[in-house]
């Protein structure tokens, strides 16, 4: 949105001159993102694997939305629910714009998380949520694009798996822009999704 | 709600008048305890709570009909790297000082479920302590299954 429509639409709604005044400067000197910007990204260029439905996707068929790739596993008790709770929560913040917020949600762990259970997982969540199970051999090829690091230890009797807990988040135009940590709250989440999202308006119809 | 149980030696103590030991004193008062549901085939899960002990004791292990293996974890963030990992010889609890069991702390993890835990479910847990003296006893609560999906406002789990 540029000035002369903030103008047109504030004087309308007979708003006082120094709110215009504000949004104006903040219109041209934007502020940083409270995550890490990522520009030109020579990592996470390409993701290509199977959804729980079996179709492999990549990041061209989330274009027009932002998009978070999160790398987990489903016996985390910890981290995993507490970022996908974060990603629900970020959605709602947005309201009608969470629309264009999807997250993606890859296991590290494909030997113990088949597609019916990640799907099951994801759905106590937000049935909007992509879950993406590949073969070990592409979940590996596709952490070493991202530069995630993922690890299985062993515990007693079980494994667990050390993971990357970042979100990677994509532009509506399908680039890396942000790397967003785990301690990072959801309204600043949603504050950063909500201005990429306003760079790429939706498309008409959309 | 919270759940006092005290030693059964102790209550047996103060019934016959005998002299309150310090040995058999040790009480762990636990809070709030909830375990995260899980969906059919996820086969691990956490408990959470906070604890209150009036002399120091370690939280060494569990039972819960819900699951065959039991174990006191932490989960620490290096980096930008999630690891968890079983805490050897037990979670120390100072005594009148609350530790709270939390997401991005510790937890008491459930693992090889044969079936899911359902949101609402009762799980009983039952916490095994070892005192300084190396004894263990018991307290033993119901621990209800909360959503996977958490509230907001759960701040404490970006905490860290």
């Amino acid at each position: 949105m540029t000035c002369p429509d903030l103008h047109r639409t504030f004087a309308l709604m007979l708003l006082p001159a120094a709110l215009l005044l504000s949004a104006c400067e903040k219109v041209s000197s934007p502020p940083a993102f409270h995550a890490t910007e990522i520009r030109e990204a020579s990592f996470g260029r390409e993701l290509r694997l199977p959804d729980t439905e079996g179709r492999v996707r990549t990041l061209a068929d989330f274009r027009g939305e932002v998009v978070g790739v999160y790398f987990g596993f489903l016996q985390c008790p910890d981290v995993c629910p507490t970022a996908l709770s974060r990603a629900v929560e970020v959605k709602r913040l947005l309201g009608e714009e969470g629309k264009r917020f999807r997250i993606v949600f890859v296991t590290v762990d494909p030997e113990r998380d088949t597609p019916e259970v990640v799907r099951a997982y994801l759905d106590a969540f937000d049935p909007s949520f992509v879950g993406l199970v590949g073969s070990p051999e592409e979940v590996a090829r596709t952490a070493k694009e991202f530069r995630v690091y993922y690890r299985k230890v062993p515990t007693g009797s079980s494994y667990t798996m050390d993971h990357t807990a970042t979100t990677f988040v994509y532009n509506a135009d399908g680039k890396l822009r942000l790397a967003v940590p785990h301690t990072l709250p959801a309204e600043a989440f949603a504050a950063d999704v909500r201005r990429l999202l306003a760079e790429a308006p939706a498309a008409p119809g959309r | 709600m919270p759940t006092t149980q005290t030693r059964r030696s102790l209550g047996l103590a103060l019934m016959f008048g005998a002299f309150a030991l310090p040995a058999w004193a040790q009480t762990v008062k636990v809070e709030d305890p909830w375990v995260q549901a899980t969906v059919a085939g996820q086969k691990a899960t956490a408990a959470f709570m906070k604890l209150t002990a009036d002399a120091p004791v370690k939280l060494t292990g569990g039972k819960t009909p819900v699951a065959p293996v039991v174990e006191i974890h932490e989960m620490v963030m290096d980096g930008d790297v999630m690891k968890m990992r079983a805490i050897p010889g037990g979670l120390p609890l100072e005594a009148g000082k609350t530790m709270e069991l939390k997401p991005g702390g510790y937890h008491v993890m459930l693992i090889d479920l044969p079936k899911p835990v359902e949101v609402g479910q009762k799980v009983p847990l039952t916490l095994i302590f070892t005192d300084a003296q190396g004894k263990e006893f018991e307290v033993a609560v119901e621990a209800p299954a909360r959503p996977l999906k958490r509230d907001h406002g759960q701040k404490s789990s970006h905490g860290m």
